[in-house]
């Protein structure tokens, strides 16, 4: 099976068009770097992303968070659910591990420092 | 409070941090940021998703992460920041007025001043579209602040006019909390967002992108109720009996950012037609003695990456400027051509040392096309493409002895 995806690895967008077999690839023409190559087969088995929301703390304020690995794409609106319910307390730094494990090894991590 | 500064920097958002930053690694340490909020960093604060960073770091950070890194860059410096002040206005003699809480209205003498004031999104005003004022009308910028910053979702029924990036991201984020994006409208046959915000705001969801499609109605009294969305001929005119109607109590406007030069005017500096910011020379020095520019105010970029780069730029500028003083330029022209609708910077002085890069936009997408850049009949440069957009800057480097033999102005044009 042939798919054509858009590749979001760089601001290049790449058309790159993977052949699976049976779900798994085995041709990728039209990246021009490996990274290309990476995204797009894992794009056609199956696809993730790097989650990036806010959170209220316990104070009122909102803080901007991310996971710290990509997730599975299926999963978002699950995960959304489940960061929404999360209200840290501040101080918080960059980095710092809101939710341990969120998701598959991905934590749920501030991106921004509150004092 | 001081009242001369070696330089002044007005804007404390990506482009003013990295001019300060990078002005004081020139040598100069006398330096006073104004920014006009709160805190330093601009709009990347309420740029939650990632993204930034991918060019300059090989890193995807988000707004604040980006921002994080050059406010601690500035804060090891020691560079001087003054938050909620408003310049309002400048001079040629590099007099700056502004105002605060704190020391009222006040005015500096700057060595030399950096421009990095930033942008401002279009208005509905600005589109001329019909019905009344009902709420639940804003600019997706403004939408972004009260989602990510203040915390509130303003509607859940959503039509978002315009693909630029602002606008896809919102596209993203509103149905991620929960909203429901109905369509986003596109009066060009073509995003003038980037494809990543394509792919990943969009499709993703599966959010329709009606390209050759503009609102023409908004309807509702005191909320909106719905719009009424057409399909437009070549002449971006409605086509009449393709209406289409959606119920919905929200409109973003994602319709373009226009640089925020009201200081530049005032102090008569002239501005591109094409860009809306100052003209300038490769160092980012505008035709005002000892003002510079970057970022935003100069040109609208995509990525702030290319932001950060242009503001080093213009802080070595300013700061060599202050170390060695006005030196007379020998200047040409570059012109935008066939298929490019600018190219910055719009002048070269030949006599300053170094390469210069030409960062520029084509007019429409196209495909297998070369960048040729001329003097006269000379072609100087040639570079070859696959694709190219609209919405993605593009960039070519003359060579210092290129430069150096520069005989005359320049034309950089598409051949495709």
């Amino acid at each position: 099976m042939k798919h054509t995806l858009t590749c979001v690895e760089c601001p290049m967008g790449c058309e790159i068009e993977v052949t699976t077999e049976n779900g798994v690839p085995v041709s990728v023409t039209g990246n021009t770097c490996p990274r290309g190559k990476l995204y797009a087969e894992s794009e056609v088995v199956c696809p993730r992303r790097v989650l990036t929301t806010t959170v209220r703390t316990a104070d009122g304020r909102m803080l901007p968070v991310k996971t710290s690995e990509p997730v599975k794409k299926a999963e978002l609106f699950s995960l959304m659910r489940k960061i929404n319910v999360c209200h840290p307390t501040a101080p918080v730094k960059i980095g710092e591990v809101l939710v341990k494990n969120i998701s598959e090894g991905a934590d749920l991590v501030a991106a921004d420092n509150l004092s | 409070m001081k009242e001369k500064y070696d330089i002044v920097v007005i804007g404390g958002g990506p482009a003013g941090l990295a001019a300060a930053v990078a002005a004081y690694d020139g040598g100069v340490k006398d330096i006073l940021v104004l920014e006009r909020e709160a805190r330093t960093g601009g709009i990347l604060n309420q740029c939650i998703h990632n993204g930034f960073g991918l060019t300059r770091f090989q890193e995807s950070m988000t707004g604040p992460e980006y921002a994080a890194r050059f406010e601690r860059e500035a804060e090891a410096r020691g560079i001087e920041v003054l938050t909620e002040t408003t310049a309002l206005s400048l001079n040629r003699a590099r007099k700056v007025t502004a105002i605060s809480p704190v020391y009222g209205v006040f005015t500096v003498q700057a060595g030399a001043v950096v421009l990095a004031m930033g942008c401002r999104e279009r208005s509905r005003g600005a589109l001329n579209i019909a019905g009344a004022r009902p709420a639940g009308i804003y600019s997706a910028g403004t939408a972004q602040k009260y989602v990510n910053v203040k915390g509130y979702l303003p509607g859940k029924e959503v039509v978002i006019l315009g693909s630029g990036d602002i606008g896809l991201i919102m596209a993203r984020r509103m149905t991620l909390e929960g909203a429901k994006v109905h369509a986003v409208c596109e009066i060009m046959p073509y995003s003038g967002g980037l494809k990543r915000n394509i792919v990943q705001c969009l499709d993703d969801f599966g959010i329709p992108l009606y390209l050759n499609h503009t609102i023409t109605k908004i309807e509702g009294k005191e909320r909106v109720t719905g719009v009424v969305v057409s399909e437009v001929d070549a002449n971006k005119q409605p086509i009449k009996g393709t209406e289409k109607h959606f119920d919905c109590d929200t409109v973003l406007f994602s319709v373009g950012l226009i640089p925020e030069n009201e200081l530049t005017k005032s102090a008569e500096i002239p501005l591109s037609p094409q860009t809306k910011g100052a003209v300038v020379y490769q160092n980012r020095e505008t035709e005002a003695d000892g003002v510079f520019a970057c970022g935003n105010v100069l040109q609208v970029h995509d990525l702030v990456d290319f932001v950060s780069e242009e503001a080093e730029i213009a802080g070595r500028g300013a700061a060599e400027y202050v170390r060695c003083g006005a030196h007379p330029r020998d200047g040409v022209s570059v012109e935008a051509g066939r298929g490019v609708s600018y190219v910055l910077p719009q002048k070269i002085d030949k006599s300053a040392s170094g390469s210069v890069k030409l960062y520029f936009r084509v007019v429409r997408p196209m495909k297998d096309l070369k960048f040729v850049l001329r003097s006269g009949e000379d072609i100087l440069l040639e570079r070859k493409k696959r694709v190219a957009v609209p919405g993605e800057m593009e960039t070519l480097v003359l060579k210092e002895e290129q430069v150096k033999g520069l005989s005359g102005n320049l034309t950089l044009e598409v051949i495709a």
